[in-house]
Parts: structure tokens; sequence; C-alpha cells
């Protein structure tokens, strides 16, 4: 059910990143104050937005769960929110090799988007423990989904905040994030994100398969073998069995 | 109606009657300033340093009161006691909001004379009307978020670590709002006027939060 | 027994899973008003997962089920002022006393205090009425917890073992609430092969999940019970 298209999209995906190495290597233009390193920053923000956005993704879907019910909805979402959850990793390191380029800080709160990161990212660490925590499959889902929707909803009341607070003492120093960029950079900045974006979706994609197809099989050596398969022990992934009408 | 008002009578009784909370977290507010005058090494507090220092032991206080809120609701039984009345569920979050919010009303009236008596050094009295506006303000942000996380973190098995992992988080617009609200209160220069923007942000942060919670409540109750 | 007598409760291939195990599996039943339905098994048969979805506490999984005329769990709200519960736990505040635990749930279900002092009277608790919950014994605690459950003087009484805790006395004091003389239609667990059987009209012996015996009760005898435990 997950397997279609993968192939596609692996090779579109692949396509994108390739494209957009490429083009920050040699057409994206050199800046003149912070050098090769700054080229970090086509990392950085589609990683950003990408994450934020599975995060939110996270939450619609959640909202999906607790309305239908469906478990699988809340596979989905648990999927895009670990992945954000790598991905703001991944945000957290680059914003510090590139604080540490650029002001010579491995952290600086001078970025309010960075600091509001930093909290979401905070804040959604404790999906995992949360779900770990509660032993009944059903209730953890519906927890989760409660988290995820919570969550999601304090994402941008975080960063208005955040902005708000750190517009009147530090002035925004980042310039080349926002509208103002010049066409070289903004082509190289589109395909970045085109990219990523696509390995996010690609990524989830392939979890959702493959947690779909370990589900299955559990669910079939269930049936064949009875209650004599033991249980999986506890777990915060979810683990729903295969929809019970055929063609649900 | 009557069934918030059911629930935060028992709510208060249990309180008075077993005094679990409220008198923790207000010995635990005095307690943190006093680390706070050794940890800062410093006598008299003002402005933004002032504001900080009293957010952040409110705040802390606060995670005490989230950790208890609904301990007894878990141990015995009054979860299901609830759900069997013909009530509307969401009276039992408005009704633990509504307690959350009265024990911080309470350690506040002990924490705050305390923070001026040991650390603040201009008088409070010019910043007292504002600054009773700010905390009621941030303390409706604090007990809704507060028994959000709260009703979250009961069925976990690491409770009293989760409810706070998951609230401190939230609730940094709070703090960002309350105590840029309160700094310009506190100045030994005289009390300023507090920006509005951040009156604004509670307001909106309260808000949200409180229509959030409302709707998703009663997905934590059922079984 | 014909279709025209009002049925109290009426399950049809109700089913309850805990994760991925099934506690309840298709279990189908009908009690009409006024009798008593005995439920039998070992522990973890799912006597207590029946009782709950009755009540409304859990939702089912799979099958129908409607209590008092309306279906779960979509209706619950309405038939939820008009069922009694008992189940392990007395579901009372320990560090509140009887009449405090009584009246908060009295105020719950809408009913006056008066209802409060008739069965703290009828039960013999008057005198510790006022005590913490937490320093009466078990049996008292369970006579508070049967008021609990008759406060709002309901149609349809679910009880978990209602007699456990209470001594001779006691439960002849709790047998016109909650017992054979109790006006109301009842679903009660039982451990009690013979003495179960006796106060029944409908017997279910469930084993894992599953219905292993069901019918009227003066059809089936105590040997066929006692094997569920075997």
């Amino acid at each position: 059910m997950y397997g279609k298209g993968l192939r596609t999209l692996s090779a579109a995906t692949c396509l994108a990143l390739g494209a957009a190495f490429a083009l920050v290597f040699f057409y994206a233009p050199l800046d003149a104050d912070q050098g090769f390193i700054q080229k970090i920053f086509y990392v950085h923000v589609p990683m950003a937005i990408v994450a934020l956005l599975g995060f939110v993704a996270g939450a619609v879907m959640a909202i999906g769960h607790l309305r239908t019910g469906d478990r699988r909805w809340d596979l989905r979402s648990y999927v895009a929110i670990h992945l954000s959850l790598i991905l703001g990793v991944g945000v957290l390191i680059t914003g510090a090799i590139w604080a540490k380029a650029s002001w010579g800080h491995w952290w600086v709160w001078d970025e309010p988007t960075l600091v509001s990161f930093l909290i979401v990212f905070l804040l959604y660490a404790t999906y995992q423990p949360l779900r770990f925590s509660i032993e009944d499959p059903e209730r953890q889902a519906r927890y989760a989904s409660v988290f995820a929707i919570t969550a999601g909803a304090f994402v941008p009341l975080n960063f208005l905040a955040v902005r708000l607070a750190e517009s009147l003492t530090h002035p925004r120093v980042l310039s080349t994030t926002g509208g103002a960029l010049p066409g070289s950079m903004r082509l190289t900045f589109l395909v970045a994100l085109a990219g990523m974006g696509l390995l996010f979706v690609t990524l989830w994609k392939y979890e959702m398969a493959s947690k779909h197809a370990t589900a299955q099989l559990r669910s079939l050596r269930r049936k064949l073998g009875g209650e004599e398969i033991a249980s999986p022990g506890r777990s915060a992934a979810p683990r729903t069995a295969a929809p019970a009408h055929p063609g649900a | 109606m009557s069934t918030v008002g059911a629930l935060l009578r028992k709510e208060l009784r249990m309180e008075l009657r077993t005094r679990e909370s409220v008198p923790a977290m207000a010995l635990f507010a005095v307690t943190t300033f006093v680390v706070f005058h050794f940890g800062l090494d410093r006598d008299r507090l003002e402005g933004e340093l002032a504001s900080g220092v009293l957010w952040v032991t409110l705040l802390f206080a606060a995670m005490l009161g989230v950790n208890r809120l609904f301990v007894a609701e878990r141990e015995q039984g009054g979860f299901d006691g609830f759900l069997l009345a013909p009530v509307d569920r969401s009276a039992l979050l408005l009704a633990k909001a509504l307690a959350l919010f009265a024990f911080l009303v309470a350690v506040e009236l002990v924490a705050v004379p305390a923070f001026a008596v040991l650390l603040l050094g201009p008088g409070i009295g010019p910043a007292l009307p504002e600054l009773l506006g700010i905390l009621l303000l941030a303390d409706v942000g604090l007990a809704v978020v507060g028994t959000l996380a709260s009703a979250l973190a009961i069925q976990t098995a690491a409770r009293d670590l989760i409810a706070p992992l998951v609230a401190l988080p939230l609730l940094i617009p709070v703090v960002i709002a309350a105590t840029r609200a309160t700094a310009p209160l506190l100045l030994e220069t005289g009390a300023e006027n507090v920006p509005l923007r951040w009156l604004g942000t509670l307001g909106l942060y309260d808000m949200v939060f409180a229509l959030l919670a409302y709707a998703v409540f009663d997905f934590l109750l059922e079984d | 027994m014909g279709e025209d007598t009002p049925s109290a409760v009426e399950l049809q291939g109700l089913r309850r899973d805990r994760g991925e195990r099934t506690v309840l599996q298709d279990v189908s039943l009908r009690l009409e008003e006024g009798r008593t339905l005995v439920v039998f098994g070992p522990n973890g048969a799912g006597k207590t997962t029946l009782l709950r979805v009755l009540a409304t506490l859990l939702r089912p999984h799979a099958g129908t089920v409607r209590v008092l005329g309306r279906e779960l769990p979509g209706e619950g709200w309405a038939v939820r002022g008009r069922i009694g519960f008992l189940g392990h736990e007395p579901l009372l505040y320990r560090d509140l006393s009887g009449r405090e635990n009584l009246r908060y749930h009295a105020r719950l279900h809408g009913v006056g205090r008066e209802r409060v002092e008739e069965l703290l009277d009828r039960v013999q608790m008057v005198a510790r009425a006022d005590d913490p919950v937490r320093t009466l014994s078990r049996g008292m605690v369970q006579r508070l917890a049967v008021c609990r459950a008759v406060l709002h003087k309901p149609e349809l009484l679910l009880l978990d073992e209602p007699f456990s805790n209470l001594d001779p006395a006691a439960a002849r004091l709790v047998e016109p609430l909650v017992g054979r003389a109790a006006p109301a239609t009842r679903v009660v667990t039982s451990h009690d092969p013979a003495g179960g059987l006796e106060q029944a009209d409908e017997a279910l012996g469930l084993r894992a999940g599953a219905v292993q015996l069901q019918g009227d009760a003066s059809r089936i005898d105590a040997a066929e019970v006692g094997a569920l435990y075997a």
C-alpha cells in the first residue's frame, strides 16, 4: 500500500538532491563575509523548514486519528514527527556550525528562528518518552495524538513570541534569510528546499511501508500461530495491524 | 456549571484537608529565592534580573503543583467516578484548571511578598496593581497548560518527569511575556509602564491554549 | 421470553481488545428488564471488562451494545445517569469522609442530600460518616461504595463481586440495595458457582474472553460453572 511510487520518488529525490548539491558548489555565489561556510545555509534552512512542516503535518494527521479513530493516522503522525525530530538534530548541528563560523560561538541567542527551533525541538523530544511510558497501545496512540496537536499549535505561537522577544534587544543579524535573496541564491535555495522536501516524503513512505509490512507479518503470524506468539514488548512506536475490512 | 462547582469544591476541600500542594509550592518558592541569593551572590535585584528570578521561581513552583494535580484521580478511582456521572466531561478540565489557578494565586500571596522582602531592591508598592494583572494573566496560561500536561502525564509510568518536560517548553512564551512585562515595574529608578504587547501576547496565548485544551481534553479521558 | 419485553441489555458480537490481545470475543446476550445475569469465569476471563463496557467506561471495538435502549458508545451520555456501577475500587477519595464523598457524587448525579443521609442510615454508617475513608475497615468502605453505586436509583446495576469484604450482617444491610430484591436489572460477577446460580435468572460463563456457557440459570448446573475454572 505504501510501496507504490517509491521507486519514482527515490529517483526524484536523488535527482533533486544531486542538482542542489551541484548548484551549491558550482553555481551559488560565495559570500563575501562568511566565505564558503555560508553555503551550509542551503542545508540548514531547508532542513528547518521541512522539519517544521513535518511537525505541523504530524499534528494534522493526529487530528485525523482522533476524529476517525483509525490507528493508521497515528502511525503516519508518528513517522512524520519522528523524522522531523531527526531533521531537527541536523538543524541544530548545522546551525551551530554556521554560528561558530560566522560569529565565533557555537550558539547564539540572536537568531530568533534558531532559538524558537530549539524550544520546539525540546518539546518534541518528549514525544517518544511519552509514548514509551504508556503501555496500552490504544491509549498511547490517543495521548500521542493529543500531544502532537498541542505541540503543532504551539509551533507558530512560539515563533511569534520569541521573535517579539529577541527583535527588541537583538536586531536581526542574518539578512540572507527572508525574501531578499539574489537570483542565483534563490534558485539554489529553492532546489535545495525541494530536495529536502522530497527526501522527507520519500523517507516517510519508506518507513510507513516498512512498519506496515512488519505489522501485517505479525498479524498473519498471529492468525496462523494463535496465542502462542509472544506479545511484543513495550514500544514507543505504534503497532497497528492491517485494516480489518478488505479494501479499507 | 454546577458540575464545575461540585468538582471545584471537592478539589479545594481535598487540598485543605491534605495540604499536599500549596504549602510545598510556597515553601519551594521561598527556598528558591534564598538559593538564588547565593547562586547569584546578590543582595538586591532589580529590573530584568529581578523579573527573571521571580518568574522562573514561580514557574518551577507551578511544576510541583502540576505533578500532583491528577494523582488522587488516578490512584483513588476519581476518573471512573467522574466518567460514570451524567455530566459534561470538559467540566473536569475547567475545574482542575481553576483549582490549579487558585493554588497558584495562593502561592503568589506568599511568594511575592517573600520576594519583595528577600531580594527586591526597589519597593514593590508602586508596581503592585500592574503586577497583579500580569500575575493573573500569566496564571491562566500556567493553569491551562499545566492541567493539560498533567493530564497527559498522569497515565504514564514516569509521570513526575514527563509533566514538567512537556509543560516547560510550552510555557516559554509565558515566561517571555511575563518577564518582559514585569521588568519595567521593578526598576530602581521607579516603575515604568508595562509595554502592552506583552499583555497582548499573554492574552493571546491564554485564549489559544484554553481553546486547544478544551478541544482535546475529552480524548484523554476515554479508555 | 418474547421479544416484546423490553431489554435492559442487548449485546451482539461484542469484541474488545487490549493492544493485540482480544479480551472479549463475540459476546452476545439479551437481558430483560428486572432480571439478574450472573457472570462467571476465572480471573482474566473478561468479566470486569464486560462490566466496564456496559458501564460506558470502555467502548466496544466491534459488535453492537445497547443498554437501556440506547446504543453505545454514541448514546452513552443518555444512560450514564441510569446505571449504577460497583467495581473493585470503591471510587471514594480516601482523605474525604464517607459523607463528603457521597455528597460529591450526589452533586454529580443531581441527587439531593437527603438521599445521602437515607443511604448512610440504611447501611448503618451514620456514626462513622464523618471519618476519612482511609480510617475505615474494608467492610465499611464496601458499604459506602454500595451507597455510591445506588445513590441515583439506577435502573441497571453492574456489580463486580458486590458482597466481597462484607460480613453476613453487612451483607444483609446491603442486600435490599443491590441484591435480588433491588428494583433494578442486575449484571453481577461471581466466583461462587452454587450461590451465584441461585440468585441468577440467567448465567454467562467466560473463559479467556470467549463465551463458554450461556442461558437460563435454572438449566445450568454448578458443575458446568466449576469447569470454567479447571
